[in-house]
């Protein structure tokens, strides 16, 4: 293994993103020359994958779309079988900068899963009516069961530790906002430790945001299923399933 | 009650059981989920060769009206095999999940030693993939 001091893998779910894919990766280059990075296409349809090959990044095609917690699973294995110590999730639309990865991982000295949170202080991204009020209470809630402060829990900018990565191998879940919601329940309920630090996060390259308007109320009512759902787990649960 | 209903009521039991019994012969449905099935067709059976069955049946449990036992029950066989199939969609998706994550992976590897070090984590950088551990697997 010839970079054992680079034990960091970046980890890329990205979904039809062939628009903004290329200048993601290539700012990644920029910022983080010596990081290796994969990029988890969860059964595009479009360019995406073509796109990462050609650049010349590994890529991982799921057959079929599994949603961000499947394709991030897919990248958690894929670090534990080739010997990596963290994993960094970026999303392939532009919205994470790149040249914050290195403050996420060094913060993995001190716990296990890392989130940037984009309303923790830096940066100018805000939200209002109800998907406010409900991510609101989802920090609030989920503050609780991690003690920790948690500002923005929905937020796919995530470092994770190999005793992370191991929790999640086998148990991170695919269902919508399990794999931010119900992750952290689950990472708390195996004692894993999460903080957050602030990030400036900005406008997406190519893409609309996932959730707006009316949709609001059943992003609230799936985001309580999935926070009640982690707590109502039996906790052997949160090792080892399926 | 006519003759033509009571051997009509025989004769739809019959098909059931017959159409399960065929199913299962054939692989096409398998013992667990066939049980149901043949339950609930041998009780239609019985009971429209013997109707006064559900009539005592009925009698014993308080309902006033026999034909009321036998919708309830039928309703009641019925959730029970939508529930125990949305359970088994469930199992399945999941197996599903992983299947196509190994897929994906085994891909990849196979993608990554047919090219040589060409996909490795950086472009312009030569083996510089890491060895690959041997992980034992579980599930």
């Amino acid at each position: 293994m010839g970079s054992s001091l680079q034990p960091t893998l970046i980890v890329i779910p990205a979904f039809n993103e062939e628009e903004s894919i290329g200048a993601v990766l290539t700012e990644v280059r920029r910022h983080l020359p010596d990081t290796d990075i994969v990029v988890i296409s969860d059964g595009s349809m479009d360019a995406t994958a073509a796109i990462v090959r050609q650049q010349g990044y590994r890529v991982i095609e799921l057959p079929i779309n599994l949603g961000v917690g499947g394709a991030m699973r897919t990248g958690f294995k894929f670090a534990l079988r080739n010997g990596y110590q963290s994993v960094v999730q970026l999303d392939a639309d532009g919205q994470h900068d790149p040249s914050l990865v290195p403050q996420l991982v060094k913060e993995l000295d001190q716990a296990d899963i890392v989130i940037g949170s984009r309303f923790a202080g830096v940066g100018d991204y805000a939200v209002r009516g109800p998907r406010k009020w409900a991510m609101g209470f989802l920090s609030w809630s989920l503050s609780k069961i991690c003690h920790t402060p948690l500002t923005d829990t929905t937020s796919g900018f995530k470092a994770l530790s190999l005793k992370a990565l191991t929790v999640f191998e086998n148990n991170y879940p695919a269902e919508y906002l399990g794999d931010t919601v119900e992750a952290l329940v689950i990472a708390a309920r195996a004692k894993l430790i999460v903080r957050e630090i602030p990030v400036t996060m900005r406008k997406r390259l190519a893409g609309q945001p996932s959730h707006n308007g009316l949709r609001s109320m059943i992003q609230l009512a799936r985001a309580l299923m999935a926070l009640f759902f982690g707590l109502m787990r039996p906790i052997d649960a949160t090792r080892g399933l399926s | 009650m006519s003759l033509w209903t009571y051997l009509t009521g025989i004769l739809v039991a019959l098909v059931i059981l017959v159409t399960v019994v065929q199913m299962m012969r054939h692989g096409r449905l398998r013992e667990r989920h066939a049980i149901w099935w043949l339950v609930g067709g041998v009780l239609i059976l019985i009971v429209t060769i013997f109707p006064a069955t559900l009539e005592f049946v009925a009698g014993v449990l308080g309902v006033a009206i026999p034909i009321n036992l036998s919708l309830f029950l039928a309703v009641g066989v019925l959730a029970l095999l939508a529930l125990q199939h949305s359970s088994e969609i469930t199992s399945h998706e999941k197996k599903l999940r992983v299947l196509t994550e190994e897929v994906a992976l085994l891909k990849q590897r196979l993608e990554e030693s047919n090219t040589g070090a060409a996909s490795a984590g950086r472009p312009g950088r030569v083996g510089r993939t890491p060895a690959v551990k041997k992980t034992s697997r579980r599930s």
